[in-house]
């Protein structure tokens, strides 16, 4: 009996692979489920680390206060997050998930971002406002662009992180493709199991691989040639 | 099931001292008894039933509860360290005779009561009457639900399951007593199925969410009555007769006159599954003590003054 065998066969089943509770429907509810975690913590962490900086006020406090989120244990939040949904009329499995990701997707977001802003060269912010530039501008374009690679860093580090913590979610009854791994358990279903897990770490290595190449299309074409 | 472990461990103390201090009472050589329980609330409340009817008769009862599972429980009452245990049937049965080379449960409460006995006579042990409640697979539907389309036993789902979400435990559509059966047993088959927990509180908050239609929750859950969920109708017998019945000693009963086993089994006739489920939410969802509550439920069935 060879499980690898075994994952193979479970893999080529074209039933495993159509309707509601389908691979390619689990794969897109895991999408869905990790882009919106991320977008939200982008909205959340995004505006919050460019300003800090900008300015260089309080950044300490705010990388420090972030990465409290990185000591939050993610199955409580689920827990927690599932309460507050039962509580709210929201439902199970997508909210209390939603609940549980955004805390992990911050932390690295804001580090990085702070760092990046801070981290580009104080003579080019000074030639910039010594031209005549306004704050806004030139965040907008100055500090933005150039600490772009390391802020898009961060994003990849939050996004890879949710995309393999958002298969706790079917413990929540949420969808997703933790649903394999939660129920391939329940049904001693080995192959299964193994199967959603292949599942993620692919997803998480595409996650990764795409995030990478956006990160160097995205270098300013001065920086790039640079290196 | 650690609900109101704490609750229970308290009350047991209280128990045993009360017991000890408790006097023999009238009467003539009435044997010693020693009720036990698993460590459950629902089991809690039937030994507290078992041993204040004993108590209240002249019996010196000694109250050994939530001494553990019942891999440690039925061994103890095996080996006479406790003499009365309450019980369920069908579990009971594929627990003693595992391979299933006595007897097997059915759907039959009798039929697996007189299996369960053949079972349990090498042990020198006597089933007494097994009761109407259970504690086995239940399927629910919310209150609304029920009225609305005017359902009252599983059968009556037929028209309507295959517009309905079932929910239940992951390995419920693969399971011979969940979605298996109800498709076997009933010809149903629901439009979709939503994997959950076994009765627990996910599947109570999607019935309340209206995520499913129909929950798989044991048939003596709190949240039956907590909720106002309507436990529907076992009319086909799919499931096991896990029926509540207590199991004593060969031991104890030759030294009784009988009177213990009538006091027992007068308690299982007065024992709906409506009955045990307004105590079992008395006690996991009020909070209140099973010893009174078991008081009060015996006074009010009349069994004791």
């Amino acid at each position: 009996m060879s499980l690898i065998g075994e994952v193979a066969r479970w893999f080529a089943d074209p039933t495993h692979w159509e309707g509601p509770h389908g691979i390619p429907v689990r794969i897109l509810e895991h999408l869905e489920l990790s882009g919106l975690a991320i977008a939200i913590a982008v909205l959340i962490a995004g505006p919050v680390a460019l300003y800090l900086g900008h300015t260089g006020h309080g950044g300490f406090i705010a990388v420090n206060v972030a990465n409290i989120g990185r000591a939050l244990p993610s199955f409580a939040l689920l827990g927690v997050g599932l309460l507050i949904a039962i509580a709210l009329g929201l439902g199970l499995g997508f909210w209390p998930t939603m609940f549980m990701l955004v805390p992990l997707a911050i932390p690295p977001i804001v580090t990085n971002t702070f760092v990046a802003v801070r981290e580009v060269d104080r003579d080019v912010v000074d030639a910039a406002r010594g031209m005549g530039l306004a704050e806004g501008q030139i965040l907008r374009s100055i500090e933005i662009p150039l600490g772009l690679p390391l802020i898009l860093a961060g994003i990849r580090t939050a996004a890879v992180n949710v995309v393999a913590t958002a298969t706790l979610g079917a413990v929540a009854a949420g969808g997703a493709l933790g649903r394999f791994i939660v129920d391939g358990f329940a049904l001693r279903e080995h192959d299964q199991v193994v199967a959603g897990a292949l599942l993620v770490a692919f997803l998480a290595v595409v996650t990764e691989v795409s995030f990478a190449a956006l990160e160097r299309a995205t270098v300013p074409a001065g920086m790039a040639a640079s290196r | 099931m650690k609900r109101g472990r704490i609750l229970i461990a308290a009350l047991v103390a209280v128990a045993v001292v009360a017991s000890a201090c408790g006097g023999t009472g009238g009467g003539t050589a009435k044997p010693d008894v020693i009720v036990g329980s698993t460590n459950f609330y629902e089991q809690v409340t039937l030994g507290e039933l078992y041993a204040q009817i004993l108590e209240a008769n002249g019996y010196k009862v000694t109250k050994k509860f939530n001494l553990g599972p019942r891999d440690i429980v039925y061994p103890a009452l095996k080996s006479g360290q406790i003499d009365i245990l309450p019980e369920y049937l069908a579990t009971l049965l594929a627990f003693v005779d595992k391979d299933g080379k006595i007897a097997k449960p059915t759907t039959d409460k009798k039929e697996t009561a007189t299996g369960l006995q053949k079972a349990l006579d090498p042990d020198q042990l006597t089933v007494l009457d097994p009761a109407d409640a259970t504690d086995q697979n239940g399927f629910v539907v919310t209150k609304d639900t029920a009225s609305s389309k005017n359902l009252k036993k599983i059968s009556d789902l037929a028209p309507y399951a295959k517009d309905m979400v079932l929910g239940g435990p992951a390995e419920c559509p693969t399971r011979p007593f969940c979605a298996l059966g109800l498709k076997n047993t009933y010809g149903l088959t629901f439009k979709d199925f939503k994997p959950l927990d076994v009765g627990g509180p996910l599947t109570v908050a999607a019935l309340e969410g209206k995520q499913i239609d129909v929950g798989l929750i044991l048939t003596s859950d709190p949240s039956i009555v907590a909720k106002g969920f309507v436990l529907l109708d076992d009319d086909k017998h799919l499931q096991l007769a896990d029926n509540l019945a207590p199991v004593v000693r060969n031991a104890l009963v030759q030294k009784d006159d009988g009177t213990l086993k009538r006091l027992l089994n007068s308690i299982s006739a007065k024992l709906t599954q409506a009955e045990l489920n307004d105590m079992n939410k008395q006690v996991a969802v009020d909070k209140a003590d099973s010893k009174v509550v078991a008081a009060a439920w015996l006074k009010k069935q009349g069994l004791i003054k």
